[in-house]
């Protein structure tokens, strides 16, 4: 008995009555291991509340300190884009809710699927970050070290849209290589985790779809305004909809990646946008505004990395019908880091985009 | 497979004779490498805290040999600026701030608290490869290019540069997650995890620190994680929120800075506290006076600590109310800490005092503690502090309370659970004599450097004024009595493992539950569920000579 | 109610009379703990981090006082068991709370107090503009004269507004208790007067890099007479362009903080022996070390940086800084290095 005891062995498959294979050793009874989970979920949400909070602590500051560059900085945000990607993380937030509450009626198809739909939500947030933040780096809207005065000198165009766009088609193509290998061996379990990853890594390209969209329809001026709104309308509900998406977004994969730059029009003309405002078009004053900017968006889009990658781990559990009413411990706990990550986001589109 | 390794755990009754320990329960590097076992890993993190003593020991003789004369002994201005700088922080992020929570705190918190283990091994053993990581990441930046900073960071110096700043800074960062997730376990532990009968009230007081510490990790070190980001992304980016070339505020940075590392303070002392009631009390073979006060002060001293961060630039140039407001709460962190000693002191009241070598410790920390607390008056007053403030005063302020205190209580506690933790007794004298040294060293050391810094020696000096140079030198000869003592403590420690007695279950007498179980204790601690009762009652605990140890009669 | 007032009112004044008691203690001349007391804070300073340091010594003396006697009292000893029933006394407890509280709130108050009359800075001031950089600093007195020591008159009120051309640095007078942060990208400003005429160390007390410990400087507190002295002889430079490149070098610019004449490596390369000679250059090749070289370097620092300076950027430009006949007196000064 003694000498097999490897510290390890609450990996065990088997199901005693006991102390099921899910309860870990040092735990009593799964009361105890669900509530020991959650308060150390809440935790970690705590920690990382406040992490984010020096960051909001800073745009506090510095918007108190120079409200005038922070009204006049913020136009260069593209508010639809930030009201798109609202919409399409507040719904992501109801698929994970809707994934808990099958995990917890051991409904594990309906699990997997909701699953996969907050997962393939996170990539298209994903797609429309990366348009939006390729165009500003494209107009040289930098944080204050790299700022470049708009309308003044010459920003250094790149294609840096392709070169975001890179690893999610190498995921693409990686995905549907397995999907298509689980089909041909009829694995049931690896087409359940595949699938998923596919329709995420489109999902992506669909974003990017959006965000090259709405962000064109900035070049058009205001006028147009109101016609957009209701194209965006149909997109958002379109969201949802990811085998439409992932044909469109396919086709748009394979012409536009081997180094076909999206045309350069599509995007906002420096010159249009108000920079009559010599005194705070420079590096130490909007040059700020976008340190800010960079710094909290970009520190939430590595949440939403994280999130993706722990999301997928459920589905891999998911798949292999680990989650069930006694336990799901897990999805609950990933679900609250989700809707936290979410919450944040809800507090980032109206501090940073709708300042005007 | 498990089956037959889960079933003794519902039965516990099977395993009661099950020989061997933790120590020896399974073998192999592999066995230690990846073990979830809190003692283990608790062992593994003292290994590594005190190399990283070792190593920040050696540094600061090296300063104070060097600033043995006033235009310096042997080193350029430039290599003591990066030596000062490495001891700074390998003391603070790689020895103070894990020592006593994450090596002895990982040890006895489970089996003081009477659970098998803490809630989250693998979080657990994950902190500790993080610590790893994170040394290993600052050490080798730190060490292959100098920095020379400072351990503050503080900009605009460290965006300026040659040295690796985003590298160390990065370490930080990495070794801020691993104190975050020992400090969530802990919580979860103590919240979830107490046998029944373990009510918050009988927990013994070093949980209690230990808790209030845990809070302060959890909800200080993200700022610090968001800081260094921050400070990366400046020098990386120029995202211009702390460069004074790019309109941003070299003070905000301080603001962040000390948000985190003034509750980190508390992250360093507050467990010594707690090591110093159990120490008190077990060697007075008395209960400790005034339990609850303790534990409340604890949580106040956590609480308040968040407060105060401020005093740490009362001369940059705040604004006069503020500075004001931060001096006021500054005074009010001193309550506690002073109904603390107090406390202490009479728990030897009508006990029952054995001076054995945790004692001395103890009350060596009782003696320097009160030195490092009551220097810490003038430094909060705000006339005084405009003198004083960045001085040597305020060096040997910070080295009474961390050296004298949270080291002489770590030190204290290695002798004190010693016996539990490697089941070998050490030299009674050998321990003794390393107390005394390490007492008149450390005094020898530090007491000059309160009277340089009200003459006016201002710190991170590589040189100074002639009239400074016998004080230095009384300093410095202090620095080499207690490193000495330093090296007789390890000689008795590691003398230990090799002709040290068995070690009895109780060698002290102790009323807490790790003097229940067996001396080192078993791999899943309690064979049966402990009975849990007291924590500080002794009566019925007597010395038996045939045993080697106290056994509790009724 | 009444009777607690007087109680208050009587602790108030004898709190007063300790006060004075302290005051009288400190002395006015170096003392064991403290430098000479040569502004109006040091005494303020000294009596009260006394008072301070004589209750916190009372508070020592007791706990160990206790310590040592219980450690004897109760000893473990054959034939002596301790009574464990001694854990709790409200009134004790509640006594050993509410003493350190008041005497808290009294070094609070009286700490406060003293740090709002360093804070009030008064109407009439003598301003100098005071210049850090690493690692050396310069004083700007009325009509343009630059020194890197600062003089003060005795009796008279100073004020400094400060700033930093590169990091945080700090000025430290001990002698006037005094302690400010030069925070770069805003004016700090401090003020003190000076009580007794004499010299004193100024000090850097924020680190600021390789050279802190070598970022003095010199106090001189003068007569009014002796100080207009020195003001008229400052606004008149030397006759002989090698004395006042001399007095650049050393005093006005601060050169010396970064370039020594005797051939060792501060920061900058030393100025000794290299006029006429050949430089090599951090990019490649050699330069004659003439009147043009000089004049470039000082103007441009980085246009021609020398072999092992790579980082010629230490150096800030002095464009605009020094007039021309200034730059012809530092070369002729270097010139004269070279005949010594």
């Amino acid at each position: 008995m003694s000498d097999i005891t490897i510290p390890t062995s609450e990996h065990a498959d088997d199901h005693s009555h006991d102390h099921p294979a899910w309860l870990a050793h040092h735990f009593d009874d799964a009361e105890q291991q669900f509530d020991s989970g959650k308060l150390g979920m809440w935790l970690f949400l705590v920690t990382e509340v406040l992490f984010f909070s020096g960051m909001f602590v800073a745009y506090a500051l510095f918007r108190s300190l120079h409200p005038e560059v922070f009204v006049y900085a913020s136009q260069f945000l593209n508010a639809k884009l930030g009201a798109i990607n609202t919409g399409v993380l507040l719904f992501s937030s109801l698929t994970m809710a809707w994934a808990v509450r099958a995990a917890q009626l051991s409904q594990q198809k309906i699990l997997v699927s909701m699953l996969a739909m907050t997962l393939s939500c996170a990539a298209m947030f994903l797609g429309v970050k990366a348009v939006e933040y390729t165009h500003k780096w494209d107009l040289g809207l930098l944080p204050a070290g790299m700022y470049i005065t708009q309308g003044v000198a010459e920003p250094n165009h790149g294609n840096w849209l392709q070169i975001l766009c890179i690893p999610a088609a190498v995921f693409a193509v990686i995905f549907a290589g397995w999907y298509l290998f689980a089909l041909v061996g009829r694995n049931r379990f690896q087409l359940q985790i595949a699938g998923p990853l596919l329709v995420a890594s489109l999902c992506f390209f669909a974003g990017v779809q959006l965000g090259v969209f709405l962000e064109s329809g900035e070049s058009h001026g205001d006028a147009h305004g109101s016609g957009h709104g209701a194209t965006h309308g149909d997109h958002h509900e379109g969201a949802g909809d990811h085998a439409a998406h992932a044909i469109i977004v396919d086709h748009m994969v394979a012409t536009s990646i081997p180094g076909q730059a999206f045309p350069s029009e599509v995007f906002v003309d420096p010159k249009r946008v108000g920079i009559d405002e010599p005194e705070i078009n420079q590096r130490g004053r909007a040059g700020i505004f976008f340190g800010i900017y960079y710094m909290m968006t970009g520190i939430h889009a590595v949440h939403i990395l994280g999130g993706m990658g722990v999301i997928t781990w459920l589905i891999v559990k998911a798949a292999r019908h680990e989650f069930h009413s006694k336990y799901f411990g897990p999805v609950d706990n990933v679900g609250l880091y989700w809707h936290l990550v979410d919450f944040i986001w809800i507090f980032l589109f109206p501090l940073l985009y709708l300042i005007r | 497979m498990s089956a037959v390794i889960s079933k003794p755990l519902v039965a516990p009754v099977e395993s009661a004779k099950e020989p061997g320990n933790f120590l020896t329960h399974t073998s192999g590097f592999l066995s230690w490498a990846l073990t979830l076992d809190h003692k283990r890993i608790g062992l593994m993190y003292l290994v590594g805290v005190m190399s990283s003593f070792l190593l920040g020991g050696v540094l600061a003789l090296v300063v104070r040999a060097h600033l043995f004369y006033a235009d310096g002994a042997f080193l350029t201005l430039k290599q003591y600026n990066q030596i000062f700088t490495l001891h700074g922080a390998v003391m603070v992020f790689l020895f103070i701030i894990p020592s006593v929570p994450a090596a002895l705190g990982n040890f006895l918190l489970p089996i003081m608290l009477g659970a098998k283990d803490v809630a989250f091994p693998r979080l657990n053993l994950s902190s500790f490869y993080l610590w790893v990581g994170g040394a290993i990441f600052f050490l080798v930046a730190m060490l292959t290019t100098g920095l020379d900073t400072g351990w503050t960071f503080y900009t605009p110096y460290s965006l300026e540069t040659t040295g690796p700043v985003v590298l160390a800074t990065m370490g930080v960062f990495i070794l801020g997650f691993s104190s975050i997730f020992t400090g969530l376990n802990f919580i979860v532990t103590i919240n979830t995890m107490r046998p029944p009968g373990m009510t918050w009230f009988r927990m013994p007081l070093l949980l209690w620190a230990i808790y209030s510490t845990s809070i302060i990790q959890v909800l200080a070190t993200p700022v610090l994680g968001i800081t260094m980001l921050l400070l990366m992304a400046e020098r990386f980016l120029g995202i211009g929120i702390f460069d004074p070339k790019l309109n941003g505020d070299p003070v905000t940075y301080q603001h962040f800075f000390w948000f985190y590392s003034h509750p980190a303070v508390y992250i360093m002392i507050l467990p010594a506290m707690g090591i110093i009631s159990e120490l008190m009390s077990v060697h007075s073979h008395k209960g400790i006076f005034g339990y609850r006060m303790i534990a409340y002060s604890s949580v106040a001293i956590a609480l308040f600590g968040f407060l105060v961060w401020g005093h740490h630039m009362f001369t940059s140039g705040m604004a006069n109310v503020t500075t004001i407001v931060f001096s006021a709460l500054t005074f009010t962190v001193s309550i506690p800490s002073a109904i603390k000693v107090f406390n202490w002191l009479f728990t030897m009241y009508k006990g029952t005092v054995s001076l054995t070598t945790p004692m001395l410790y103890a009350l060596s920390f009782m003696f320097l503690f009160t030195i490092g607390g009551l220097t810490g008056l003038p430094l909060g007053a705000l006339s005084i502090d405009r003198h004083f403030h960045d001085t040597y005063f305020v060096v040997a302020h910070f080295h009474y309370v961390m050296m004298g205190g949270t080291l002489v209580a770590f030190l204290g506690g290695i002798f004190h659970w010693w016996p539990k933790m490697v089941g070998k007794m050490y030299n009674e004298l050998g321990g003794q004599i390393s107390a005394g040294i390490v007492f008149v060293g450390f005094n020898l050391t530090f007491l000059p450097q309160f009277v340089l810094g009200t003459r006016g020696m201002p710190r991170r000096y590589a040189t100074y004024v002639p009239e400074f140079e016998f004080l230095h030198q009384l300093s410095t000869y202090g620095a080499f009595l207690l490193g000495i003592g330093l090296f007789v403590a390890l000689g008795v420690l590691i003398n230990s493992l090799f002709r040290g007695k068995k070690a009895p279950t109780n060698p002290w007498g102790g009323a807490t539950l790790e003097w229940v179980c067996s001396s080192p204790p078993p791999h899943d601690n309690f064979s049966k569920p402990p009975v849990v009762g007291d924590p500080y009652d002794f009566r019925g605990l007597e010395y038996d000579a045939r045993e080697g140890g106290y056994v509790r009669r009724k | 109610m009444r009777q607690l007032f007087l109680n208050l009112n009587e602790l108030v004044f004898s709190l007063r009379t300790v006060e004075i008691m302290f005051f009288l203690i400190a002395d006015q001349n170096k003392t064991f703990w403290f430098p000479e007391q040569a502004s109006t804070f040091a005494p303020e300073v000294d009596w009260f981090f006394l008072a301070v340091t004589y209750i916190s010594l009372a508070f020592f003396v007791l706990i160990v006082g206790f310590m040592v006697y219980f450690m004897y009292a109760y000893r473990e000893r054959p034939g002596y068991r301790g009574s464990p029933e001694a854990l709790h006394n409200n009134a004790l407890e509640i006594g050993w709370t509410v003493v350190p509280t008041i005497i808290a709130v009294w070094i609070f108050y009286r700490g406060t107090i003293g740090f709002l009359d360093m804070m009030t800075i008064p109407a009439d001031t003598r301003d100098v503009q005071v210049v850090a950089k690493k690692w050396a600093w310069s004083f700007g007195y009325p009509n343009g004269v630059i020194d890197n020591e600062l003089h003060l008159v005795v009796n008279e009120p100073a004020k400094m507004i400060m700033r930093s051309d590169d990091v945080l640095h700090s000025l430290f007078v001990p002698a006037f208790r005094a302690k400010c942060d030069v925070v770069p990208g805003r004016y700090a400003t401090m003020w003190f007067e000076p009580t007794k005429t004499g010299t004193y160390d100024l000090f850097c007390s924020e680190y600021c890099g390789d050279q802190h410990s070598k970022m003095g400087a010199k106090v001189v507190v003068h007569t009014k007479e002796e100080y207009d002295a020195w003001f008229t002889k400052m606004q008149i430079p030397p006759s002989d362009p090698v004395e006042y490149g001399k007095l650049l070098y050393a005093k006005t610019m601060g050169c010396a903080s970064c370039h020594s004449i005797d051939g060792a490596k501060i920061v900058g390369p030393s100025f000794k022996g290299t006029w006429g000679g050949e430089v090599a250059l951090a990019v490649g090749g050699t330069v004659p070390f003439d009147e043009n070289y000089v004049r470039e370097s000082v103007l441009n620092p980085q246009a021609k940086a020398r072999a092992g300076y790579e980082k010629a950027s230490l150096m800030p430009s002095y464009q605009g800084r020094l007039k021309e006949e200034q730059i012809s007196a530092l070369i002729a000064y270097m010139k004269s290095l070279k005949s010594e």
